[in-house]
């Protein structure tokens, strides 16, 4: 039971029933759709890019609590990110969950209390389900750039 | 394994699954999801490894005595799945590697040659992934088409729906016996009845049937009966394609290799007789030998005392999870078997899944390779609780606790 409430902290729980920046974005600059074949958990993210920064993250789908407050804190932590700082909050929060440390991971902050996932291996993938499309969506974005 | 009164003697049974002795998390083992895979007792995990130490070679075509052991104990297992299944002869019985590997053998063996461009199966809704995926392969290969009956709410067959589908295009009809994600018991007597008036063969997925009903291929006229050893309290990596003789000897060979030919040259090769002609390769010896155990330890117990025991937890988890204002039960079909699949009100069912495990307490939670059935009911997956022989009203009362715990933790 106690490794219950190590890995269903209040903070996961809360954002799980009440996540924030949910639902379609109208418009948005990118846009990617993730899911986890393994359980059909599905995921919408979209993106606003304006001047290299992340000016607003949405997203939308069906997932655990863990997929959905993971989810959740992620769009809260990437909101006013350049895109280099967004790639290495993503690169950092990877290396974490799967124990990995490499010498420029960025601190966690907030996002640390969804380390307690690591301890379920087959749950990792539920904490990083939103973060593998949210690095989708961006890359769309680039190559639009780059494309130009 | 009945006491003086007659009656199911449930804990006598459990003593003979040796898993039951360990704990998961400090709480003595709960396992609610034989529906995937039974536990096995103790006569089949010695018998198999008794096999091992004493009596273990290849089987057939051998002259010395550990071969001619291994072939007898091989072959006789395969008398035990026919006397299970009441078939008619030995050559109807076909060791594969499970359920799946059997419809795919029926698809490729059976209705490959015989389709034609527009040609129709016709499966069902709540069919298992391994149900539907070999017919549409199938049916990519001749132009066929696959043809599904609908369910209605309550997790039922539209059987009107069934009888409007059943056409003079439809060359085989292949139905779950009991369903994998609802529990649903289908009516395969009167499928099987109104699909030969018609002609028509039928394929009955039995993975979840053998364990749970008798079953008797001769009495339900039935063409093709699959299931696996691992649900049947047998080992895993061996299954049955029961198939009428006449239906077999006019099939080509699934797979080519060892054992199903009579002689080779590359002139020519002359297959093997019924039922060798499809186990190509050296077959799972120990496999079918713990299955064929499996088998005379269910009847020990009895098939039917096995099904009025699990029905009575069946329907008492229905009462107990229902009474739960934020518990839904996905199928609530008139006759159930074996589990009871649900989901609660905001928690999703791998949250419950994980949360259950920490009390000790194995359930499913997914899709249960019925992807169909889930968008049926538009959700995503349940958290199924599935029984065996072994499974008692404590284990459900455990589980309900622990469900209220989730909600409590979730809400």
């Amino acid at each position: 039971m106690d490794g219950m409430r190590e890995l269903y902290q209040q903070v996961i729980l809360d954002h799980n029933k009440n996540p924030r920046n949910y639902g379609a974005m109208e418009n948005p600059d990118s846009f990617a759709h993730g899911n986890n074949p393994l359980c059909g958990d599905t995921i919408d993210v979209f993106l606003r890019i304006g001047n290299g920064i992340v000016e607003a993250v949405q997203f939308e789908g069906a997932g655990c609590a863990i997929c959905t407050s993971s989810a959740s804190m992620m769009t809260e932590a990437l909101t006013g990110k350049s895109e280099a700082e967004a790639e290495a909050l993503f690169k950092s929060f990877h290396h974490a969950l799967t124990d990995v440390a490499e010498p420029d991971d960025v601190p966690l902050g907030k996002l640390a209390v969804l380390l307690g996932v690591k301890d379920y291996p087959v749950r990792v993938k539920c904490a990083t389900l939103a973060w593998h499309t949210f690095e989708a969506a961006l890359k769309r974005v680039k190559n639009d750039v780059s494309t130009e | 394994m009945s006491d003086s009164q007659g009656t199911y003697d449930v804990e006598a049974v459990r003593s003979r699954f040796p898993i039951f002795s360990r704990e998961v998390h400090g709480k003595p083992l709960c396992y609610l999801d034989s529906g995937a895979s039974a536990q096995q007792p103790d006569v089949v995990i010695d018998t198999v490894s008794q096999l091992h130490s004493d009596q273990y070679s290849n089987v057939h075509r051998g002259v010395h005595t550990l071969s001619m052991e291994s072939t007898q104990l091989y072959d006789g297992a395969r008398e035990k799945v026919r006397a299970y299944l009441n078939a008619n002869s030995l050559k109807e019985i076909i060791f594969t590697r499970g359920a799946t590997e059997s419809v795919n053998l029926v698809a490729q063996s059976y209705a490959r040659p015989k389709l034609q461009a527009g040609d129709e199966i016709l499966i069902t809704h709540m069919e298992h992934h391994s149900n539907i995926v070999p017919w549409q392969l199938v049916c990519e290969q001749t132009g066929a088409v696959l043809k599904v009956v609908p369910i209605n709410d309550r997790g039922e067959l539209e059987m009107d729906a069934f009888y409007e589908l059943l056409s003079e295009r439809t060359k085989l009809v292949g139905l779950v016996h009991i369903s994998n994600a609802l529990g649903t018991v289908n009516p395969i007597e009167e499928v099987i009845e109104s699909a030969h008036a018609k002609g028509i063969p039928v394929l009955v997925d039995g993975a979840q049937g053998a364990p749970h009903a008798p079953v008797d291929v001769q009495a339900l006229d039935v063409d093709f009966y699959v299931f696996s050893g691992h649900k049947l309290y047998g080992p895993t990596g061996i299954g049955v394609l029961y198939g009428k003789e006449s239906l077999l000897e006019a099939m080509p060979p699934y797979q080519g290799g060892g054992d199903m030919i009579l002689s080779v040259r590359f002139e020519g090769t002359e297959y093997n007789t019924l039922p060798y002609r499809f186990e190509a390769g050296t077959p799972n010896i120990s496999g079918a030998v713990g299955l064929g155990r499996a088998i005379d330890f269910v009847n020990e117990i009895g098939i039917e005392a096995i099904a009025v025991h699990e029905d009575a937890l069946v329907a008492y988890a229905t009462e107990q999870l229902s009474a739960i204002e934020e518990v839904t039960i996905i199928g609530t079909a008139e006759h159930r078997a074996g589990l009871v699949s649900f989901v609660i009100e905001g928690v999703h069912p791998h949250d419950i899944g994980t949360m259950l495990d920490s009390y000790g307490i194995a359930i499913r939670a997914g899709h249960h390779c019925a992807q169909p059935v889930m968008e049926r009911f538009g959700i995503a997956a349940t958290a199924r609780a599935s029984f065996g022989m072994y499974s008692t009203r404590e284990e459900v009362d455990r589980l309900v606790d622990a469900v209220k715990k989730v909600i409590g933790m979730f809400a």
